[in-house]
C-alpha cells in the first residue's frame, strides 16, 4: 500500500518535472534577475553592477514620452478595438447561419496565429507612397500622409490584436441564455434595454478578458509603432529594445520591465473586478 | 449588421491579399500590376542569408514545439494527479508564461542567461583539462528554451481542457475490467487527448517561426526568418519581401487550419 503510494508520487513528480524545471528556469529566475537588476546600476561599459538603489525607478520620467505614448494609445486602442469586435463578435454568435458559424470563426482565427511581422507589413505596404497616398494623388489629392503617424500606429494596433478582442467576446455571448433574451422581450424590455440590461452586461466578463489581454500585450508593443510608426511614435516596447540592445542600461531597462509588469497586473486585477462586480462572473478562458 | 462584419473581414484580408499580389508582380513597383511572374520567389529562394534564416527558423520552431508538446502533454497528466492549491500555483505560472509581453520575456530570458553564462563558462575554463573549453553563449539554445515556455503553456492548457473533458466512465471501466494503468492510458486516455497534442504542437509551431520580438533579445549571432525579414523591412520595401511574406503566410494558415482541425476531431460529445 505504502509503496504504491510513493509510486504515484514519482510518477507525478516526474510529469510535472520538466514543465517545472522550464518554468522556473524561464519565467521565475528570469523575473528574479530583473527585479534584482532595476535596484542596481549601470556598468561603466554597460551591463550591470550590483547595488541596492531606487535611482533607476526615479529615473523613469526620463522616458516620459514613451510611457505617455503607451498609455494614451494602448487603452484607446483596446477600445478601438472593442468597438469594432462587439458588432461581429455579436454577429458570429447570435445572429450568423449556423453552418457558416464555424468557418467564420476560423476566419478570424486565422490571422491571430499568422505573423503579426507579416500582418504589419502589409500596412506600411498599402499605406506606404506607392499604397493608398498614390491613388490618391490619381484621384487629385497631392502629398497625403498616412505612414509613420499616430494614426498609422492606431490602425496597425486595431488590425493586429482584432483577432484577440473577438474570440473571448464571442465565447461569453455564445453561452449566453436566449431564454433570457426573450424573456426581457415578453417583459415589455425595448430591445436597446435587452441589449443594455441582458446581452452587453451578461458578456461583460468576455469583454474585460479582451480589453485586459490585448491591453496588456500592447503595453509590451515594439514591432507596430516601429513599422507603421517609423521612429516617431514611441513606445515602452522601442525603449526596452534601445536599452537593452544598444544602450546597454540594464538596471534602467530592468526597472521600466518591472514597472510594465506591475501596470499589467493592475490592468488584469481591475478588469476582473469590474466584470465580476457587473456580471457576477470571472473572466473568459480562451482555451 | 452584415454589412459591417463583411466590411470587418475585408479589413482583416485584403492587406493581405494586396502583398501576395503583388509578390506575383512581374514589376518593380506596388503601384500597378504589371504582369504575372514568379520572379520574386526565385530571387528570394537564391538569397543564401534568407535560405539560411529559414533553416535556423525550421530547425528552432520544429525542436522548440516538440519538447513543448513533450513536457506539456505530462505537465497536463501530471495536474490532473495534484492537490487544487498544487494545480493553482501551476495555473498561475503557465497563464503568467502565456500573457506576459515578449518584449518582457525577451529581455528577462536575455539578463538571466548573460548572468549565468557569467559565472558557467569561467567555471567550465577552469576545470577544463585541456585544449578549448566549451563556451556557453545565446543562439538556438536560448531561442528554443524561450520559445518553447510559451509553447509548454500553450501546450499544457489545451491538453489539460481535453483531459478535464474526458470521458470518465471508460477510465473507470477499463479498470473494472483489469486492465493496467499503463493499457488504460494507451487505448483510453492517449486517443482521447491525441488531437490536442498534435493541435498543440502545430499551434506552437506556428508561434516559434512567426515569432520576432522573444527572438531579437535571446538570439545573440543567430538569425530567425522574423529577424531578417524584420531588418530586410527597415531597408525598404521590395516584392522580393513580399514573397516571403506570401510564403510565411501560406505556411502558417495551413498550420493554424490544420490545428484547429485536429481540435475539433472526435471532440467528446456531451
Amino acid at each position: 500500500m505504502h509503496g504504491s503510494r510513493l509510486r504515484k508520487n514519482l510518477l507525478t513528480a516526474m510529469l510535472l518535472g520538466p514543465a517545472t524545471a522550464w518554468l522556473v528556469v524561464f519565467l521565475v529566475l528570469p523575473f528574479i534577475a530583473i527585479a534584482v537588476f532595476s535596484v542596481g546600476e549601470r556598468a561603466p561599459e554597460g551591463g550591470y553592477q550590483a547595488a541596492f538603489t531606487f535611482a533607476q525607478y526615479a529615473n523613469l520620467p526620463a522616458r516620459a514620452t514613451a510611457f505617455w505614448n503607451t498609455m494614451v494609445l494602448a487603452p484607446v486602442g483596446a477600445l478601438a478595438c472593442l468597438l469594432v469586435a462587439y458588432p461581429v463578435a455579436y454577429y458570429l454568435a447570435l445572429r450568423a447561419p449556423q453552418r457558416w458559424r464555424l468557418i467564420l470563426l476560423a476566419l478570424v482565427v486565422i490571422p491571430f496565429w499568422t505573423s503579426l511581422l507579416m500582418r504589419t507589413y502589409a500596412w506600411m505596404y498599402v499605406l506606404g507612397g506607392r499604397g493608398i497616398p498614390a491613388l490618391l494623388a490619381y484621384i487629385g489629392f497631392e502629398d497625403v500622409r498616412l505612414i509613420n503617424t499616430p494614426g498609422a500606429v492606431l490602425l496597425g494596433i486595431v488590425y493586429g490584436y482584432l483577432p484577440l478582442m473577438i474570440l473571448p467576446i464571442y465565447v461569453s455571448l455564445e453561452r449566453l441564455d436566449r431564454r433570457l433574451l426573450e424573456a426581457s422581450a415578453d417583459l415589455g424590455a425595448t430591445p436597446l434595454s435587452t441589449f443594455l440590461g441582458v446581452t452587453l452586461k451578461l458578456s461583460l466578463p468576455g469583454v474585460m478578458t479582451g480589453f485586459s489581454l490585448v491591453m496588456i500585450l500592447l503595453l509590451g508593443e515594439y514591432l507596430i509603432p516601429t513599422l507603421l510608426g517609423g521612429g516617431k511614435v514611441f513606445f515602452i516596447g522601442n525603449a526596452l529594445v534601445d536599452l537593452f540592445l544598444q544602450s546597454r542600461n540594464w538596471p534602467f531597462g530592468s526597472a521600466i520591465a518591472i514597472t510594465l509588469v506591475l501596470v499589467s497586473v493592475v490592468v488584469l486585477i481591475a478588469a476582473n473586478r469590474i466584470s465580476t462586480r457587473v456580471s457576477g462572473a470571472r473572466r473568459v478562458d480562451l482555451i | 449588421m452584415r454589412a459591417f462584419v463583411i466590411a470587418v473581414f475585408a479589413f482583416l484580408y485584403l492587406p493581405i491579399a494586396l502583398v501576395v499580389l503583388f509578390s506575383f508582380n512581374a514589376g518593380h513597383h506596388a503601384s500597378e500590376f504589371t504582369g504575372f511572374s514568379v520572379q520574386w520567389y526565385g530571387k528570394a529562394l537564391a538569397n543564401p542569408f534568407l535560405v539560411e534564416a529559414l533553416k535556423n527558423s525550421l530547425f528552432i520552431a520544429t525542436t522548440s514545439a516538440s519538447l513543448a508538446a513533450l513536457c506539456g502533454t505530462a505537465a497536463a497528466l501530471g495536474l490532473a494527479r495534484v492537490s487544487v492549491r498544487t494545480r493553482a500555483v501551476f495555473d498561475a505560472l503557465l497563464g503568467a508564461a502565456i500573457v506576459v509581453p515578449g518584449v518582457v520575456i525577451g529581455i528577462s530570458t536575455l539578463v538571466a542567461l548573460v548572468q549565468l553564462f557569467g559565472v558557467v563558462n569561467p567555471f567550465l575554463a577552469s576545470i577544463w583539462p585541456d585544449g578549448q573549453p566549451p563556451r556557453l553563449a545565446l543562439g538556438y539554445g536560448s531561442i528554443i528554451a524561450a520559445h518553447g515556455l510559451f509553447s509548454m503553456a500553450l501546450v499544457t492548457m489545451i491538453v489539460g481542457t481535453r483531459l478535464g473533458s474526458l470521458d470518465r466512465n471508460l477510465v473507470e471501466a477499463s479498470s473494472d475490467l483489469y486492465a493496467t494503468p499503463l493499457t488504460t492510458f494507451r487505448s483510453i486516455v492517449l486517443p482521447q487527448i491525441l488531437p490536442a497534442v498534435v493541435a498543440g504542437f502545430l499551434l506552437a509551431f506556428t508561434f516559434s517561426f512567426d515569432d520576432f520580438i522573444v527572438a531579437f533579445f535571446v538570439a545573440g549571432a543567430q538569425t530567425t526568418l522574423p529577424i531578417y525579414v524584420f531588418a530586410s523591412i527597415r531597408r525598404g520595401v521590395t516584392p522580393e519581401i513580399n514573397a516571403i511574406a506570401t510564403i510565411v503566410l501560406v505556411a502558417s494558415v495551413l498550420l493554424v487550419v490544420l490545428a484547429q482541425w485536429q481540435l475539433r476531431q472526435r471532440k467528446p460529445s456531451n
